[in-house]
């Protein structure tokens, strides 16, 4: 077995289960002879604090069947499976060959069913009752955990009901957002823009969406985001899907759209760590879902968004 | 040299006192705990409070403090008596008291502050761990340092498994706290990867086999047979069952890690050491109940010995359902599940407490002088209550744990998860009530004592008991 250097490891754990297993018989069957005619049974004769003293009843006899049991039971296991670091056993058990077998006598029948949505368009599936079912129970599974239950999103995690996608609502471009994940950054621009400028910057983008900001501030905000901003979200806040960056002239906000929120996410950016609070990326999924799962929920998911009042998941 | 004519009982007295004090604490933060599962909110938007942080302090201190305590206490008080002299090194013996309740009052503090080493019953960090050694050894050194000068020929079988849990125990700590410090609260284990991971539950599950199952015999081993008036059933069934115990215990730990990345081989061993285990652990049971062959009339009365007889009952149950749930099939269905948390209960609550609280019962008035506690009545009904109590907790454990079991691997016709995960914790919402409801009330039956206790011991002075000049014959 590859788990040790050498085969003296295997050896003395062989050496050391099997002698403690036999030890045990030997042990039993060394207690179990009754010296003694049947009938009254006396203590030891030994006597501890005032009144401790031992019966020497002989071991009870089904007691003693059912420990043999057990024991000619684990030796006969350690025969047939790997107990040992160097004998892999008679039946040559592994955990990973019963893996293997059961992935795929489950291939074997489910996989058919699969294939024939495989061979289907997104749109065609997304049409298909039984595949939009099966796409609900790959999402609650796999996806709710961040888009939540009803996929309505949450702070850092897009609404999927919407017509808003930040890489774009296309059947494909959504599949390919769950295959190979997504992790657009928004760089952190507080050393770069200073105080003053990242208070000015938000001015100006409240301004864009059409809320509460203060002119002056914006107006001199504006030109800031003409040279940092721009590049990413266009020169009149569009944003740019290829980029993932989102658009800033409309309500949607995906870390909050106060002037706090937007504060926060000009200075310490968004999506660089997904293991840092407020900062979060969609990962790839090929490898966690079979090229059948991830068909099935991308048409789902764009199923969805084509019908945001129905087919909408049940909230938990 | 009038104090070398009494038994040290002033450090049992203490430990005595500590163990009802650290029961109350620990489990009043498991009903805390358990209530958080049902509202969240009683977190109180603090990391102090949150469940990840309390979950540990509630093992901890029901497992070190509450029956650490009470393992000091009756080990020491057995061994002095059966032993018939005075315990080894009176000065030490006080250091295990204060060195304890100081390794006790630092994980209080240090767990909820987030100090852990995610190691689950040794999330200590090294300090602590270091100081945890001191006591230990210590202990070690008045315990067989007593044995050593016994006046009594034989050594008593309840201190064999006194002393087999503390040398393993000793065993376990150092092995698995082995660990790089980096800074005064954070620390490295020693074992990379899976390696590691088999370290700690071959120190977790010993824990359970040496700390909480060798050392309570040893507490059965006296008070039993003391508290029936009746000599033990078996001393061959004890020889028998003790060294299989020490046998095979040892090896039952990969059971924990089933289907994971541990090695096939290592598995196995585990499932079957497991399995061998359920014959020796029995041997405890049947020598304990047996011992109140022709005296069952006794347990009508008396409460304290229905503690103690209940205890065995439960423990049987538990080292039943131990080696079920090792065996591969089972263990796919039940492992990470409810199901556990039931199965350690019924050994925590059924076996591990009720003896506790049925030899601290026995202890307490002989402590300060008297023979009874205020009052039987509320022994009685601290009894009751916590009967109650535990079956209702594991009950609601079971069917949660084996429902969740199915609910996670039930499949739909098109192969999809029939149930997603929150579904299941939904379902379980009214069972961890019932849970709520079953651990409150065991916290209540500690109240009880804790009442009639002080009713017992107020106004009385601290009773140190003569040692007997005379040898028994033998």
């Amino acid at each position: 077995m590859s788990d040790f250097v050498s085969s003296f490891w295997g050896l003395a754990i062989l050496v050391v289960s099997v002698v403690s297993v036999i030890a045990c018989a030997v042990l039993l069957k060394s207690q179990s002879v009754v010296r003694k005619a049947e009938g009254l049974v006396e203590t030891t004769g030994h006597l501890w604090d005032e009144d401790l003293s031992e019966y020497n009843n002989p071991l009870p006899r089904w007691w003693a069947s059912m420990f043999y049991i057990t024991i000619v039971f684990g030796l006969a296991y350690l025969v047939l499976y790997p107990g040992t670091g160097l004998f892999g056993g008679v039946f040559g058990w592994t955990q990973t060959g019963e893996y293997e077998r059961e992935r795929a006598a489950a291939e074997a029948v489910y996989g058919p069913l699969y294939d024939r949505y495989l061979k289907q368009d997104l749109p065609t599936v997304a049409a298909d009752a039984q595949a939009r079912g099966m796409g609900l129970r790959i999402f609650l599974n796999n996806c709710a955990q961040c888009h939540g239950s009803d996929a309505g999103g949450a702070k850092g995690f897009p609404n999927l009901r919407d017509a808003d996608w930040l890489y774009g609502g296309e059947p494909e471009q959504i599949k390919t957002s769950i295959t190979d994940g997504r992790d657009g950054v928004m760089p952190p621009l507080g050393p770069a823009l200073g105080e003053e400028g990242v208070k000015n910057v938000v001015q100006f983008v409240r301004s864009l969406s059409g809320q509460k900001h203060d002119a002056k501030a914006a107006a001199a905000g504006k030109e800031i985001f003409a040279t940092f901003c721009a590049a990413c979200h266009g020169p009149d806040g569009a944003g740019m899907q290829a980029l993932g960056a989102p658009k800033l002239t409309d309500q949607i906000w995906l870390f909050g759209g106060s002037e706090q929120a937007i504060a926060e996410t000009i200075m310490k950016g968004r999506g660089g760590n997904a293991l840092v609070p407020g900062q979060t990326r969609m990962p790839a999924h090929k490898g966690l879902l079979s090229e059948g799962k991830i068909h099935l929920v991308a048409a789902y998911v764009w199923g969805l968004s084509q019908d945001p009042t129905g087919g909408v998941p049940k909230a938990q | 040299m009038k104090a070398a004519a009494t038994f040290n009982y002033r450090v049992v007295r203490q430990f005595t006192i500590m163990t009802i004090v650290w029961g109350i604490v620990g489990m009043g933060v498991g009903v805390l705990i358990a209530a958080q599962l049902l509202w969240p909110e009683l977190n109180f938007d603090t990391p102090w409070f949150s469940y990840g942080r309390l979950r540990p302090l509630h093992t901890n201190a029901v497992i070190f403090a509450f029956g650490g305590s009470a393992l000091f206490a009756t080990s020491y008080y057995c061994v002095q008596r059966t032993c018939q002299v005075r315990l080894f090194a009176d000065r030490l013996a006080a250091f295990t008291f204060w060195g304890w309740q100081l390794v006790i009052v630092l994980a209080a503090v240090t767990l909820p502050m987030g100090y852990t080493t995610g190691k689950e019953y040794a999330e200590l960090e090294w300090p602590i761990d270091i100081l945890i050694t001191l006591v230990w050894v210590a202990y070690a050194v008045v315990f067989f340092g007593t044995i050593a000068k016994r006046k009594t020929p034989h050594i008593y079988v309840a201190n064999w498994f006194f002393g087999g849990f503390i040398l393993a125990v000793a065993l376990l700590h150092i092995v698995n706290s082995c660990e790089i410090p980096v800074e005064l609260f954070k620390s490295y284990s020693c074992y990379p990867g899976v390696q590691d991971a088999m370290v700690q539950w071959w120190y977790g599950h010993n824990a359970v086999g040496f700390f909480l199952t060798a050392g309570f015999l040893g507490m059965m081993y006296y008070f039993v047979p003391k508290q029936a008036g009746r000599p033990v059933y078996s001393y061959r069934l004890s020889v028998v069952h003790f060294w299989a115990l020490i046998f095979t215990y040892m090896w039952a730990g990969p059971h924990h890690l089933h289907y994971t990345a541990l090695p096939d081989w290592t598995q196995s061993l585990g499932m079957v050491f497991s399995l061998i285990l359920l014959a020796p652990s029995w041997g405890g049971m049947i020598n304990g109940v047996m011992t109140l062959s022709g005296a069952w009339e006794k347990l009508r009365d008396d409460p304290i010995l229905k503690f103690l007889i209940t205890s065995l009952s439960f423990y049987g149950m538990s080292t039943f359902e131990g080696p079920m749930m090792a065996i591969k099939t089972v263990n796919a269905l039940s492992h990470y599940t409810d199901w556990t948390v039931g199965h350690v209960h019924s050994g925590a609550l059924g076996w591990v407490a009720m003896i506790s609280i049925g030899s601290m019962y026995y202890l307490v008035p002989r402590m300060f002088g008297k023979t009874e506690m205020y009052s039987t009545g509320l022994i009685n009904l601290h009894f009751w209550v916590a009967t109650i109590g535990v079956v209702l907790y594991i009950a609601a454990m079971w069917i949660a744990g084996v429902m969740q079991g199915l609910m996670w691997r039930a499949l739909n016709e098109d192969g999809t998860l029939t149930y997603t995960f929150v579904e299941s914790v939904k379902a379980t919402y009214p069972f961890y009530a019932i849970r709520l409801t079953g651990g409150a009330m065991f916290f209540c039956g500690m109240l009880i004592m804790a009442y009639n206790t002080i009713k017992t011991v107020a106004g009385q002075r601290a009773y140190d008991a003569p040692i007997p000049t005379a040898v028994a014959a033998h």
